[in-house]
Protein backbone atom coordinates (compact mmCIF):
# COMPACT_ATOMS: atom_id res chain seq x y z
CA UNK A 1 0.00 0.00 0.00
CA UNK A 2 1.22 3.35 -0.95
CA UNK A 3 1.42 5.78 2.18
CA UNK A 4 0.12 8.82 -0.22
CA UNK A 5 1.95 11.58 1.51
CA UNK A 6 2.23 15.01 -0.62
CA UNK A 7 4.30 14.88 -4.24
CA UNK A 8 3.54 11.06 -4.28
CA UNK A 9 2.18 9.33 -7.13
CA UNK A 10 -0.16 6.29 -6.74
CA UNK A 11 0.22 3.45 -8.27
CA UNK A 12 -1.04 3.56 -12.44
CA UNK A 13 -3.25 1.83 -13.69
CA UNK A 14 -3.73 0.51 -17.52
CA UNK A 15 -6.30 -1.48 -18.69
CA UNK A 16 -7.39 -1.96 -23.03
CA UNK A 17 -10.94 -1.98 -23.36
CA UNK A 18 -11.95 -4.87 -25.89
CA UNK A 19 -13.88 -4.32 -28.59
CA UNK A 20 -17.44 -5.56 -26.81
CA UNK A 21 -16.31 -3.14 -23.40
CA UNK A 22 -18.86 -0.92 -24.23
CA UNK A 23 -21.75 -3.08 -25.16
CA UNK A 24 -21.27 -4.79 -21.99
CA UNK A 25 -20.85 -1.58 -20.32
CA UNK A 26 -24.10 -0.26 -21.74
CA UNK A 27 -25.71 -3.14 -19.98
CA UNK A 28 -24.02 -2.60 -16.53
CA UNK A 29 -24.99 1.33 -16.27
CA UNK A 30 -28.56 1.38 -18.35
CA UNK A 31 -26.85 3.72 -21.19
CA UNK A 32 -27.43 2.69 -24.38
CA UNK A 33 -26.91 5.64 -26.12
CA UNK A 34 -25.85 4.34 -29.99
CA UNK A 35 -23.01 6.65 -30.03
CA UNK A 36 -21.20 3.65 -27.59
CA UNK A 37 -22.49 0.84 -29.26
CA UNK A 38 -23.51 1.24 -32.91
CA UNK A 39 -20.22 1.61 -34.83
CA UNK A 40 -22.47 3.01 -38.23
CA UNK A 41 -24.93 5.71 -36.14
CA UNK A 42 -21.19 7.09 -34.58
CA UNK A 43 -19.85 7.76 -37.50
CA UNK A 44 -23.16 9.43 -39.26
CA UNK A 45 -22.97 11.83 -36.28
CA UNK A 46 -19.32 12.29 -37.16
CA UNK A 47 -17.35 10.43 -34.77
CA UNK A 48 -14.77 8.26 -35.51
CA UNK A 49 -16.68 5.28 -34.38
CA UNK A 50 -18.08 4.02 -31.53
CA UNK A 51 -17.03 5.92 -28.08
CA UNK A 52 -16.19 4.28 -25.08
CA UNK A 53 -18.73 5.74 -21.97
CA UNK A 54 -17.14 8.91 -20.37
CA UNK A 55 -18.45 7.02 -17.15
CA UNK A 56 -16.74 3.91 -17.45
CA UNK A 57 -13.54 5.89 -17.92
CA UNK A 58 -14.23 7.96 -14.73
CA UNK A 59 -14.96 4.43 -13.22
CA UNK A 60 -11.12 3.48 -14.30
CA UNK A 61 -10.19 6.86 -12.13
CA UNK A 62 -12.32 5.89 -9.24
CA UNK A 63 -10.54 2.37 -9.49
CA UNK A 64 -7.05 3.69 -9.54
CA UNK A 65 -8.19 5.64 -6.68
CA UNK A 66 -9.84 3.18 -4.29
CA UNK A 67 -7.01 0.72 -5.06
CA UNK A 68 -4.19 2.96 -3.90
CA UNK A 69 -6.46 3.65 -0.58
CA UNK A 70 -6.85 0.02 0.20
CA UNK A 71 -11.06 0.07 -0.39
CA UNK A 72 -14.06 1.91 -1.85
CA UNK A 73 -14.82 3.03 2.00
CA UNK A 74 -11.74 5.85 1.21
CA UNK A 75 -12.86 7.47 -2.03
CA UNK A 76 -15.61 10.30 -0.43
CA UNK A 77 -15.13 12.53 -3.83
CA UNK A 78 -14.41 12.00 -7.46
CA UNK A 79 -14.75 15.48 -9.61
CA UNK A 80 -13.89 14.97 -13.84
CA UNK A 81 -14.12 16.82 -16.88
CA UNK A 82 -14.43 14.99 -19.81
CA UNK A 83 -12.36 16.10 -22.63
CA UNK A 84 -11.73 14.14 -25.80
CA UNK A 85 -12.84 10.91 -27.08
CA UNK A 86 -11.51 7.56 -25.76
CA UNK A 87 -11.98 4.98 -28.22
CA UNK A 88 -11.94 1.04 -27.41
CA UNK A 89 -9.22 -1.07 -28.16
CA UNK A 90 -6.27 1.16 -27.18
CA UNK A 91 -4.59 1.06 -23.88
CA UNK A 92 -6.36 3.84 -21.32
CA UNK A 93 -3.65 4.63 -18.62
CA UNK A 94 -4.71 6.58 -15.39
CA UNK A 95 -2.15 8.38 -13.21
CA UNK A 96 -2.62 10.56 -10.16
CA UNK A 97 -0.27 12.49 -7.79
CA UNK A 98 -0.86 13.35 -4.06
CA UNK A 99 -1.24 17.19 -4.43
CA UNK A 100 -1.93 18.06 -0.43
CA UNK A 101 -2.54 15.46 2.71
CA UNK A 102 -4.10 16.90 5.77
CA UNK A 103 -5.41 15.38 8.85
CA UNK A 104 -5.83 12.22 7.00
CA UNK A 105 -7.28 13.21 4.11
CA UNK A 106 -5.70 13.16 1.35
CA UNK A 107 -6.28 15.01 -2.51
CA UNK A 108 -4.89 13.63 -5.49
CA UNK A 109 -4.43 15.35 -9.10
CA UNK A 110 -5.69 12.31 -11.58
CA UNK A 111 -5.60 12.18 -15.67
CA UNK A 112 -6.64 9.58 -17.42
CA UNK A 113 -5.13 9.26 -21.49
CA UNK A 114 -5.18 7.26 -24.43
CA UNK A 115 -1.60 7.65 -25.97
CA UNK A 116 -1.29 11.14 -26.19
CA UNK A 117 -4.53 11.96 -26.04
CA UNK A 118 -6.15 12.96 -22.72
CA UNK A 119 -9.83 11.56 -22.04
CA UNK A 120 -10.23 13.17 -18.82
CA UNK A 121 -8.71 15.60 -17.15
CA UNK A 122 -8.44 17.86 -13.96
CA UNK A 123 -9.72 14.94 -11.94
CA UNK A 124 -9.61 15.77 -8.44
CA UNK A 125 -10.30 12.82 -5.85
CA UNK A 126 -10.94 13.37 -2.26
CA UNK A 127 -9.63 9.95 -0.12
CA UNK A 128 -9.76 9.66 3.69
CA UNK A 129 -7.76 7.56 5.49
CA UNK B 1 -30.75 32.03 -28.92
CA UNK B 2 -30.37 32.40 -25.60
CA UNK B 3 -30.56 29.66 -22.98
CA UNK B 4 -33.65 29.79 -21.31
CA UNK B 5 -33.10 29.86 -17.43
CA UNK B 6 -36.34 29.58 -15.85
CA UNK B 7 -36.23 26.00 -14.54
CA UNK B 8 -33.40 27.31 -12.09
CA UNK B 9 -34.70 25.83 -9.25
CA UNK B 10 -36.96 22.88 -10.24
CA UNK B 11 -37.14 19.67 -8.48
CA UNK B 12 -38.41 16.39 -9.69
CA UNK B 13 -39.95 13.45 -8.33
CA UNK B 14 -37.36 11.36 -6.57
CA UNK B 15 -37.21 7.41 -7.89
CA UNK B 16 -36.34 4.58 -5.93
CA UNK B 17 -33.92 2.00 -7.10
CA UNK B 18 -33.44 -1.00 -5.30
CA UNK B 19 -29.96 -2.42 -5.29
CA UNK B 20 -29.12 -6.05 -6.32
CA UNK B 21 -26.60 -8.32 -5.72
CA UNK B 22 -26.01 -9.55 -9.22
CA UNK B 23 -26.28 -6.16 -11.23
CA UNK B 24 -23.42 -4.88 -8.76
CA UNK B 25 -21.44 -7.88 -9.59
CA UNK B 26 -22.47 -7.23 -13.67
CA UNK B 27 -21.50 -3.59 -13.37
CA UNK B 28 -18.03 -4.41 -10.85
CA UNK B 29 -16.90 -6.81 -13.71
CA UNK B 30 -17.93 -3.97 -16.42
CA UNK B 31 -15.52 -1.40 -15.09
CA UNK B 32 -12.79 -4.11 -14.09
CA UNK B 33 -13.08 -4.24 -10.48
CA UNK B 34 -10.42 -7.20 -9.02
CA UNK B 35 -11.48 -5.98 -5.32
CA UNK B 36 -13.64 -9.40 -3.78
CA UNK B 37 -15.73 -7.22 -1.78
CA UNK B 38 -18.07 -6.21 -4.78
CA UNK B 39 -17.82 -9.65 -6.00
CA UNK B 40 -18.24 -12.33 -3.30
CA UNK B 41 -20.46 -12.15 -0.62
CA UNK B 42 -18.03 -14.03 1.22
CA UNK B 43 -15.84 -12.08 0.88
CA UNK B 44 -17.86 -8.98 1.50
CA UNK B 45 -19.33 -10.20 4.52
CA UNK B 46 -15.95 -11.68 5.83
CA UNK B 47 -14.64 -7.95 5.41
CA UNK B 48 -17.96 -6.43 7.70
CA UNK B 49 -20.38 -5.72 5.20
CA UNK B 50 -24.14 -6.87 4.99
CA UNK B 51 -23.64 -7.83 1.31
CA UNK B 52 -21.48 -7.33 -1.98
CA UNK B 53 -20.18 -3.36 -1.78
CA UNK B 54 -21.36 -1.52 -4.80
CA UNK B 55 -18.27 0.50 -6.17
CA UNK B 56 -18.59 3.71 -5.92
CA UNK B 57 -19.13 4.60 -9.62
CA UNK B 58 -22.31 2.67 -9.13
CA UNK B 59 -24.04 5.70 -8.24
CA UNK B 60 -24.33 5.93 -11.53
CA UNK B 61 -26.43 3.23 -11.86
CA UNK B 62 -28.84 4.09 -8.79
CA UNK B 63 -29.14 8.16 -9.34
CA UNK B 64 -28.88 8.34 -13.07
CA UNK B 65 -32.54 7.28 -13.93
CA UNK B 66 -33.46 9.95 -11.89
CA UNK B 67 -31.51 12.56 -14.10
CA UNK B 68 -33.36 11.40 -17.25
CA UNK B 69 -36.53 13.20 -16.71
CA UNK B 70 -35.42 16.63 -16.05
CA UNK B 71 -32.75 16.18 -19.25
CA UNK B 72 -36.22 15.77 -21.35
CA UNK B 73 -38.27 18.23 -19.61
CA UNK B 74 -39.50 20.52 -22.27
CA UNK B 75 -39.18 23.61 -20.12
CA UNK B 76 -35.71 23.26 -20.52
CA UNK B 77 -35.57 23.25 -23.96
CA UNK B 78 -32.23 21.28 -24.10
CA UNK B 79 -31.08 20.14 -27.47
CA UNK B 80 -30.38 16.69 -26.55
CA UNK B 81 -29.27 15.97 -30.20
CA UNK B 82 -26.50 18.67 -29.34
CA UNK B 83 -25.56 17.11 -25.48
CA UNK B 84 -22.16 15.97 -24.46
CA UNK B 85 -21.10 14.92 -20.73
CA UNK B 86 -18.65 18.19 -19.44
CA UNK B 87 -18.15 17.39 -16.30
CA UNK B 88 -19.24 15.12 -13.27
CA UNK B 89 -18.52 14.87 -9.62
CA UNK B 90 -19.57 12.91 -6.79
CA UNK B 91 -19.49 12.71 -3.06
CA UNK B 92 -19.74 9.75 -1.33
CA UNK B 93 -21.45 8.96 2.35
CA UNK B 94 -22.25 5.43 3.65
CA UNK B 95 -21.36 2.57 0.78
CA UNK B 96 -23.92 0.92 -0.66
CA UNK B 97 -24.91 -2.99 -0.49
CA UNK B 98 -26.98 -5.03 -2.24
CA UNK B 99 -30.24 -4.86 -0.54
CA UNK B 100 -30.32 -1.45 0.16
CA UNK B 101 -33.44 0.86 -1.38
CA UNK B 102 -31.56 4.16 -2.46
CA UNK B 103 -34.12 7.09 -3.31
CA UNK B 104 -32.60 10.02 -5.76
CA UNK B 105 -34.37 13.43 -6.27
CA UNK B 106 -32.96 15.76 -8.43
CA UNK B 107 -32.60 19.75 -9.28
CA UNK B 108 -31.49 22.19 -11.64
CA UNK B 109 -28.54 23.86 -9.57
CA UNK B 110 -27.82 26.09 -12.90
CA UNK B 111 -28.45 26.94 -16.62
CA UNK B 112 -25.53 29.22 -17.48
CA UNK B 113 -24.28 30.49 -21.44
CA UNK B 114 -20.69 31.08 -22.90
CA UNK B 115 -20.64 31.89 -26.09
CA UNK B 116 -22.37 29.31 -28.20
CA UNK B 117 -22.30 27.12 -25.50
CA UNK B 118 -25.22 25.83 -23.11
CA UNK B 119 -24.50 24.82 -19.54
CA UNK B 120 -26.69 22.68 -17.51
CA UNK B 121 -26.51 21.71 -14.24
CA UNK B 122 -28.39 18.76 -12.15
CA UNK B 123 -27.68 18.07 -8.80
CA UNK B 124 -28.90 14.81 -7.96
CA UNK B 125 -28.95 13.19 -3.80
CA UNK B 126 -29.73 9.96 -3.05
CA UNK B 127 -30.19 8.33 0.35
CA UNK B 128 -31.04 4.83 1.85
CA UNK B 129 -33.49 3.46 3.19
CA UNK B 130 -31.74 4.36 7.10
CA UNK B 131 -32.33 8.41 5.45
CA UNK B 132 -28.50 8.53 5.09
CA UNK B 133 -27.25 10.40 2.25
CA UNK B 134 -24.94 7.70 0.14
CA UNK B 135 -23.93 10.28 -2.54
CA UNK B 136 -24.42 13.46 -3.92
CA UNK B 137 -23.81 13.96 -8.01
CA UNK B 138 -23.10 17.22 -9.96
CA UNK B 139 -24.08 16.53 -13.48
CA UNK B 140 -22.85 18.66 -15.79
CA UNK B 141 -24.30 18.98 -19.57
CA UNK B 142 -22.70 21.15 -22.15
CA UNK B 143 -25.16 22.17 -25.28
CA UNK B 144 -23.29 22.98 -28.54
CA UNK B 145 -24.63 25.44 -30.49
CA UNK B 146 -26.99 27.28 -28.51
Amino acid sequence: MPELNEGEQIPELRVTPDKYLTVRYAGASGDFNPIHVDEDFAKAVGLPGRILHGLWTMAQVARAETDAAGGPEHLKRLSVQFRGMGVPEQEVLVTGTVRERRDGRVIVDTVAEQGEKRIIRNAEAELEL
Amino acid sequence: MPVNKQAIGKTYEPLVYAVGREKIREYARAVGETNPVHLDVEAARAAGHADVVAPPMFAVVYSAPAVGPPIFDPALELNFAMMVHGGQEFEWGPLVVAGDEITTAVSVKDISEDEDRGYYVFESISTNQRGEQVCRGTWTQIVRGV
